[in-house]
């Protein structure tokens, strides 16, 4: 903003990316990280190491008799985290109870609903007339952990993915990583690649890299890929690796293991691949692929006959422009946008007082300076 | 055999291989002469080695059974436990290996032979238990075999002819793999320790424990002690069949201190130290079996087969067993269906 161009043939747009990025850093970022897996295997202590937060703390941990009769829950986090002037607000999504019970069939219907909710909200908003603060509660990832005890996807593990692959962008992840020796993570993750595949279950693909980016940046992209699924260890403890330096890690009587050694287990890779380096692409795939899915199923069953009458109520069609039924919006969306007025009102009310209060003063100013 | 309603064990322990220690005579043998060294001594104390050589010239049965989710080393343990291949392992990345849709019962036999003596040992597997999505149940056919193996031994003992011995199938050890989860037991985990500690001894252990630190461990096992003890379920050694003050202090402490044992399995040798040693190699370090200060597989061991193995088959044989034949008995108004020699059994035991 601050010398004028000089060159005129110069239009300027090529700081588009600085002002976009001036722009999200001064709005922050909004981030919605589910977490699902059977309980005991090292999510809520990943979560910790990966954000470096204790969002854990004041948990209880009921015991099994208590889990026996228990149905699976769905519990949100918030937590704002700021790191180089950039401030990201965090919701993590838990699902405790997952897994627990003796029968488990459907216990993944409310992370479904939840799920679809949310996406349910957002088409109501985005429809809706007031678009202006429209809150992205859209879950953008989920962190789907696998026990390094199993042979591979059980099949519980199995009827989860197939129930949200389709809704959310996920990530499988082999939970206490340290239980195997480097060639039993290998087979591992090679079975359970073989198993997503056979069961066709769509995981995130992170993109590829650019054609024009180094040949080292390509080789580590390659790495990073086929180290999916990432098997992590997480720690929130300091310890003294062979007396050198402290490191974050577990102390065992046989040795310590490092979190953040490429060579012990992916955190780095992950921490790397999800918050360093595709925290927007998961954004934008929620956005432009899942949720437009959503959207699209949505309204496809909406323009069945007999389904038309009833959905006009409650969403806007955009298939004909030649009918636009105008929304009648359900009773707590018209009081939404009561309130929404009453709020707009106010701070024009507050802007009028202010300028008020100017005008007053300068007038009393210029009445000083006529006096003098 | 033990007939009749279940008697103390004092009694029933005559008819098992080991006797009491002879007692202290109260007057202490005079010294005697080199020549006449038989003066004062008659000999019975040879009995220990006739019955010694008897076992080993029978040998002696050993069934035990494996229960807990796949993937939890089981198979890999009883392979460490007895130094052989008597549990062919779930070939473990097999595309072809699914898990079963119920919960199969598959005993397999061997026979090890170790300074002249040889055991029949049985391993039965549970493959499919815990893996459904739908566990509720899932006991059951583990139940059912452990009590058809006691009818199998009633018919044979009420049989008119009976055999000189008696196969005995009975699962004497049940050992109950928990997930190492560091939080607590899991639902599963209770109900099946709930309905079978009344049939079966269960030892329950600690699987895969090298993914636990040291303060993670000994929290863990005493979370797990805590919860069983709420919930009222007795594992082997069990508190009320100590037969006097020596039993009970060494079963106390074993109950309130080793167990539940975290154990480390392998099949792999690896060199440490300038001895060959079995253990995982990691990254960061090798885990030794059989070292105490990595896990207690050892602890296990010594539990199970040089301590406590003949306790275990005396437990079954006169608390399991003898609660089983009473209710039968009681259920039939007081006699057992009369079987005939070459009746066939329809039990499935494979």
């Amino acid at each position: 903003m601050g010398k004028v161009s000089e060159d005129k043939e110069y239009v300027g747009f090529a700081a588009l990316p600085n002002q976009l990025h001036r722009k999200s850093v001064k709005k922050g970022f909004d981030f919605t990280l589910m977490v699902a897996g059977e309980s005991g295997l090292g999510k809520s202590t990943l979560i910790n190491s990966l954000f470096l937060t204790n969002l854990y703390e004041d948990r209880q941990l009921p015991e099994a008799s208590a889990r026996l009769t228990q149905t699976l829950t769905i519990e949100r986090r918030g937590v704002e985290i700021e790191e180089g002037g950039i401030k990201v607000k965090l919701t993590l999504v838990d699902t405790p109870g997952f897994g627990d019970s003796l029968d488990c069939s459907d216990c993944w219907l409310p992370v479904v609903h939840f799920i679809e909710e949310q996406f349910e909200q957002y088409l109501r908003d985005e429809s809706g007339l007031n678009r202006k603060n429209i809150q992205d509660s859209r879950v953008h990832c989920c962190l789907y952990f696998i026990s390094p005890f199993g042979r591979g996807l059980r099949p519980l593990d199995v009827a989860f993915l197939r129930a949200v692959h389709q809704k959310v962008n996920i990530i499988p992840v082999i939970g206490k990583a340290d239980a195997l020796m480097p060639n039993e993570t290998q087979a591992l993750k090679q079975k359970i690649r073989d198993q997503l595949k056979e069961e066709e279950i769509n995981i995130y693909q992170f993109p590829d890299c650019d054609s024009d980016e180094d040949e080292d940046f390509k080789r580590q992209d390659a790495e990073m890929k086929e180290s999916i699924p990432f098997a992590v260890v997480g720690s929130c403890e300091v310890v003294r690796a062979g007396g050198i330096r402290p490191v974050r890690g577990r102390r065992y009587s046989w040795g310590t293991v490092e979190v953040e050694n490429p060579h012990h287990c992916d955190f780095l890779n992950l921490r790397r691949m999800l918050v360093q380096t595709h925290l927007q692409d998961l954004k934008e795939v929620t956005h432009d692929l899942l949720y437009e899915g959503y959207r699209a199923r949505c309204l496809q069953s909406l323009a069945r006959p007999g389904a038309r009458d009833r959905a006009s109520r409650s969403k806007l069609s955009r298939q004909s422009a030649t009918e636009i039924p105008l929304p009648m919006l359900p009773l707590a969306e018209t009081e939404k946008l009561i309130r929404e007025k009453d709020e707009e009102l106010r701070r024009m009310q507050e802007m009028l007082e202010k300028m008020q209060a100017q005008m007053q003063q300068s007038q009393a100013q210029g009445e000083q300076s006529d006096a003098l | 055999m033990s007939k009749g309603l279940p008697e103390t064990r004092t009694d029933a322990a005559m008819s098992e291989l080991v006797p009491e220690p002879r007692p202290k005579p109260a007057v202490p043998m005079k010294p005697v002469s080199i020549n006449s060294n038989l003066l004062g001594y008659i000999g019975i104390d040879t009995i220990i080695e006739q019955m010694r050589k008897k076992t080993m010239k029978t040998g002696f049965d050993f069934n035990i059974m494996v229960v807990g989710q796949s993937g939890l080393g089981k198979s890999t343990l009883v392979n460490t436990l007895f130094k052989s291949q008597v549990s062919r392992k779930a070939s473990s990345w097999n595309r072809e290996e699914k898990i079963p849709k119920t919960v199969e019962i598959k005993a397999i036999g061997h026979v090890i032979e170790e300074g002249g003596v040889k055991m029949k040992l049985t391993v039965i597997d549970t493959p499919g238990f815990g893996d459904q999505i739908n566990n509720e149940n899932c006991w059951e056919p583990i139940e059912k075999y452990i009590n058809e193996q006691y009818e199998k031994f009633l018919k044979e003992e009420v049989n008119i002819a009976r055999k000189k011995r008696i196969p005995d199938t009975r699962v004497h050890c049940c050992l109950y793999f928990i997930s190492p989860t560091g939080h607590s037991l899991r639902p599963l985990d209770l109900e099946f320790m709930k309905h079978l500690s009344k049939v079966v001894n269960i030892i329950p252990v600690i699987a895969k424990a090298d993914t636990m630190t040291l303060e993670e461990k000994s929290e863990f096992k005493q979370r797990v002690r805590k919860e069983l003890e709420v919930n009222g379920i007795e594992f082997y050694p069990q508190k009320e069949f100590d037969e006097d003050l020596e039993d009970k202090t060494e079963n106390d402490k074993i109950r309130q201190e080793s167990m539940p044992f975290a154990v480390v399995g392998s099949d792999k040798e690896y060199q440490v130290n300038g001895k060959r040693v079995l253990g995982r190699k990691t990254p960061w370090g090798i885990i030794e079996v059989e070292n105490l200060n990595h896990c207690e597989f050892a602890l296990l061991r010594d539990f199970v087969i040089r301590t406590h193995l003949q306790d275990l088959k005396e437990v079954t044989h006169n608390i399991h067993y003898e609660t089983y034949r009473a209710k039968r008995l009681n259920d039939n108004g007081g006699l057992p269906p009369v079987s005939v020699d070459t009746e066939e059994s329809h039990d499935s035991n494979p």
